[in-house]
């Protein structure tokens, strides 16, 4: 559709990337469920940037234990979603534990990103042997339970936000491996990528800059859908107790150490935390499904 | 004639699209006027709408199509009242199909013969045994050979050409009323549309059905069709009988379509093409009046562009029509068109020597585990030739004859097997291209077939020239780069601000035009253009050969021309190498290879090219059966499983001798030379009447 708009443009304008992203986001807005995601993520991304002014407490201060959403502070404010048995004000650990779980999501996805895509175009591009080794490593990983690995590797590291991003990596760069490798099969028959190497090109220099960034549309919309997949990867290992260490908030952390609550009375404690990461996936699920349905349409 | 019903009647048809962009007029006031039997052709360069009519017709526009105004009569009955079920009814049994790539319209997973006793299982009821038996003998009605073998077959079981029979066959099988084809041999090579085209005219006149034959090939109209719609840009600019429109066009566009195709009267030094300029309107940014104005010559600015144009009847022809306000004001006997002849070219000495170069792959035959044994294909075997400074060396052959993997051996992507290619004095047959020195890889480029697929679309277009002139070290200067590139986008004749464009914003034809500024970017001394055209439409393809040609011509480029299209290759080569199942089966000077005595295959290749000219009478020989596969190529000549002049017991076994006939004109057959030399021609350009640019634009120059 692009082209319809554009083809025909007389004037030329310098391509901008910064242009290019928000007219991304303003066709996006086609899509009503991709806005819905848009929303939710930008939300989510709004809390954790600006957690300092938007908590109204600290998040490890202990102050009335077991209260109920809306029930009065000590300081004359409220506790819109209660506090936990420690007495933590839940709405400033979900505002915080926000910020920690989109650094780690993001920062676990990148860097398998960065493994997953190195590894993609090596096996696309070389194929034959170096293809066969890279897809066989990778089937193996594939085939592990993602669980245990995890637990494999937490419980060997120890837990920690670098082991957690280990973890990610080692887990989620086959896949990541895998769609690269097949978009980048695809690509490497274009003319333009004979045509680099009819005047000498390297390898690195072909993969990087002929290939790569034509196969960034398949990847920005898988990027979303796994930034939502470790999101509850953090969560879960979080919530057995293999995440980041306490007392910082952690949502999965937060829905373990008060699940025994639930059936006493203060459901709010661990059901709180968990719609947080609900809708923070569900956010990056619409967000790609949108993102899919505009790149689709023509 | 007038007491008879149309099979099909379009009245001012008009079709649009709706996108997001708002409502694309697609097809605009569109007559059509369809006698039982008879067979007309829709012609027009991509995006006319030609494609869309069909769909029309077929009443099957997709989600965001509709029919926005006018009727379509079927048989006297409007298709717009009739019922979901009454088309479906309609649909494959009064009106059948036939697309371009037959692999989309076949099943793969269901074989043949069940696929073709679904027809009139679905529509007329009949047991399962009839069923099975018209569909054999409806095979058997398009010459396919063992109609039994392929009623069991799936469809990758057999080839493309076989394929597109069978998809006729099922388009028969319901004996439709209306037979649409939608450019049923453009996948195809040309001796087997030879045989297609043969097929379908036989049809129309053994069932008597009409045909709506759609194409963009001017030369497959005229020998399929009786009557012409000429299409651009949505609208019909020209309708008539072949004979009228081939002869006497009247519309601007018309004229300019016949004078940018090569025929055997053009030449690239005497009379060059004449290309339209400009490009086709995007349908959304079609001008005010006449969609042809802004690239018309005779364009008028008070009488062209003030509001819809009509169809006008042409007077004294019964069924001409046109749609210009000025036809009979035209003059277009004194109207001179700017084609400037040029000088003949001196080729200079031998640049590139090609000896005995074979390439052959190992291919290992499907087995667990152990491989049972390699098989080698001969992508390549023994070519030798020669090409000189400044020459135009055209190597021609059908899909699978190793012209491509000649390509890539010679870029360096792929090692030869034996033999050698030396460029200047260097050897390069074994050296990759990441071996070579800057200097040879520079000397050595490529212009690309695929236009939407030859630039990287993520990258300007100036830094990808700009990459090219740095990674050769032509300038390593940042401003003197950019300013080769400005250069080198002034050369291609393309306006200097699309260096920041990027390539979606470009047409077809400007990417090619980039796509050789690449290429010549490093100043090479040998250029390989694969089929550099031959993706394009045909009003633009003249422009972009002339491009290439001047560029050639000013700094004496040796330029090899990969092509299957005889008509091009005639018009630009100096030289021309006959390929066939990775063999030189002829190779010699265009007027040697043109003109008798002929190898077997090349006579064959001639006589299967469409030439729009209705001077130009031709002898008719069709091929039977395709292209062998190179995994089993025959013993002896690759070409003895198709040939006419087959003598048995020797071609099947003995390769053929290399026959020279003239100093550098070399034929491989086992005919006597004798024999070789006793051919007639295959095409013969009628004196009368000549050619009608001929006569009205260069009269001074023929003869």
């Amino acid at each position: 559709m692009a082209d319809i708009t554009e083809g025909g443009a007389p004037a030329a304008r310098p391509p901008n990337a910064v242009v290019t992203f928000f007219k991304g986001l303003f066709l996006l807005r086609e899509s009503p469920v991709g806005m819905i995601g848009a929303f939710l993520v930008l939300t989510f991304v709004g809390m954790a940037l600006f957690a300092p002014f938007v908590a109204p407490y600290d998040p490890n201060l202990p102050q009335i234990p077991f209260s109920y959403p809306g029930a009065a502070a000590p300081d004359g404010g409220t506790f819109w979603f209660g506090t936990d048995q420690l007495g933590r004000d839940i709405l400033s650990r979900i505002i915080w534990g926000a910020q920690r779980v989109l650094f780690y999501a993001t920062a676990a996805t990148l860097a398998a990103y960065v493994v997953g895509i190195m590894l993609g175009l090596m096996a696309g591009y070389y194929r034959g042997w170096t293809d066969e080794v890279i897809s066989f490593i990778a089937n193996v990983i594939l085939s592990f339970p993602v669980m245990v690995l995890y637990v494999v590797i937490i419980a060997k590291f120890g837990a920690s936000g670098a082991n957690i991003i280990l973890a990610v990596v080692f887990a989620s760069s086959p896949g990541i491996m895998r769609i690269v490798r097949s978009l980048t099969l695809d690509i490497a028959t274009r003319e333009y990528v004979t045509a680099a190497q009819t005047r000498g090109e390297s390898g690195w220099y072909i993969m990087l800059v002929e290939i790569l960034p034509n196969a960034r549309g398949p990847l920005i919309v898988d990027f979303c859908l796994r930034m939502g997949y470790t999101t509850i990867t953090i969560g879960a290992l979080g919530f057995l107790g293999l995440g980041l260490p306490p007392p910082d908030p952690d949502w999965g952390g937060m829905i373990t150490e008060t699940r025994a609550f639930i059936t006493g009375g203060f459901p709010h404690m661990a059901i709180i935390p968990a719609v947080a990461v609900s809708l923070l996936v569900l956010g990056f699920n619409l967000l790609a499904d949108g993102l899919r349905e505009v790149a689709l349409r023509d | 004639m007038s007491d008879q019903t149309p099979v099909l009647e379009c009245r001012n048809l008009s079709i649009s699209y709706f996108v997001r962009a708002g409502e694309i007029p697609a097809v605009v006031d569109f007559n059509l006027k369809l006698m039982p039997g008879e067979s007309h052709g829709i012609v027009g360069e991509s995006g006319c709408g030609k494609s869309t009519v069909a769909l029309a017709i077929m009443n099957y526009m997709g989600k965001n199509g509709g029919i926005v105004g006018g009727e379509i009569l079927f048989q006297g009955r409007d298709m717009r009242t009739m019922s979901e079920e009454e088309l479906r009814q309609l649909r494959g049994s009064k009106i059948a199909m036939v697309y371009q790539e037959p692999m989309a319209s076949l099943n793969p997973s269901m074989k043949l013969g069940d696929q073709l006793a679904e027809v009139p299982l679905f529509h007329e009821n009949v047991s399962m045994a009839e069923a099975y038996e018209r569909a054999e003998s409806l095979l058997e009605k398009v010459r396919l050979p063992d109609p039994s073998r392929i009623m069991d077959s799936y469809p990758h079981q057999i080839s493309g050409g076989q394929q597109q029979r069978v998809v006729i066959a099922m388009a028969l099988l319901s004996n439709p009323a209306l037979l649409l084809l939608d450019e049923p041999t453009t996948a195809l090579d040309v001796t087997v549309e030879a045989g297609i085209v043969e097929l379908i005219k036989e049809i129309s006149a053994e069932f008597g059905t009409s045909m709506i034959y759609i194409s963009h090939n001017l030369g497959l109209i005229l020998e399929t069709c009786d009557r012409l719609t000429v299409m651009y840009s949505g609208e019909a600019v020209e309708v008539g009988n072949i004979k009228d429109v081939f002869d006497e066009m009247q519309h601007p566009y018309t004229r300019g379509l016949f004078g940018s195709i090569p025929v055997p009267g053009a030449d690239k030094n005497a009379r060059p093409l004449v290309a339209i300029r400009g490009q086709l309107p995007l349908p959304h940014q079609r001008p005010v009046g006449c969609n042809f104005g802004p690239r018309c010559d005779f364009f008028d600015e008070k009488i062209c562009n003030s509001g819809p144009i009509p169809m006008q009847p042409v007077p004294g022809k019964a069924s001409q029509s046109v749609r210009c306000t000025r036809f009979d004001t035209i003059d277009w006997d004194s109207h001179k068109v700017d084609s400037i002849s040029r000088d003949v070219v001196d080729t200079g000495d031998v640049v590139l020597r090609v000896e005995d170069l074979s390439k052959h792959y190992e291919v290992q035959s499907p087995g667990l585990l152990v491989a049972k044994g390699a098989k080698t294909v001969k992508a390549n075997e023994q070519l030798t030739f020669r090409a000189r400074e400044a020459e135009t060396v055209a190597i021609v052959g059908e899909s699978g004859c190793g012209k491509s993997t000649f390509a890539k051996v010679l870029m360096g992507l792929e090692e030869s097997t034996s033999g050698t290619v030396h460029l200047g004095n260097k050897e390069l047959g074994k050296v990759g291209v990441r071996d070579r020195d800057a200097k040879t890889v520079s000397n050595l480029q490529m212009v690309f077939q695929n236009p939407f697929d030859t630039l990287n679309p993520s990258q300007t277009v100036g830094s990808q020239i700009g990459r090219v002139i740095r990674k050769f070290g032509v300038e390593t200067d940042k401003t003197k780069i950019r300013q080769r590139v400005l250069e080198l986008l002034d050369i291609v004749k393309l306006p200097r601000d699309f260096a920041n464009r990027k390539p979606r914003q470009l047409s077809g034809g400007q990417k090619q035009r980039i796509g050789i500024a690449r290429a010549f970017a490093g100043d090479p001394k040998v250029v390989i253009a694969d089929e550099p055209v031959s993706a394009l439409d045909v009003s633009v393809q003249a422009a972009v050969t002339d491009l290439l040609m001047d560029i050639q011509r000013d700094n004496r480029t040796t330029l090899l021309f990969i092509s299957h299209d005889l008509s091009v290759v005639r018009y630009l080569a100096d030289r021309v190498v006959v390929m066939y199942l990775g063999q030189i089966m002829e190779k010699g000077t265009t007027e040697e290879i043109f003109a008798p005595p002929y190898h077997p295959y090349t006579e064959a290749l001639l006589s299967a090219v469409p030439i729009a000219d209705t001077s130009v009478k031709k002898r008719k020989i069709v091929l039977k059966g395709e292209v062998p596969s190179p995994l089993n190529p025959p013993k002896g000549c690759p070409f003895c499983t198709r040939c006419t002049y087959k003598i048995d017991g020797l071609c099947e076994t003995t390769p053929p001798p290399a026959r020279v006939m003239a100093d550098r004109h070399v034929i491989a057959c086992h005919l006597e030379e004798a024999t070789l030399r006793d051919m007639k021609p295959v095409i013969v350009v009628e004196d009368e009447p000549p050619a009608p640019e001929v006569k009205d634009v260069t009269p001074e120059r023929v003869g």
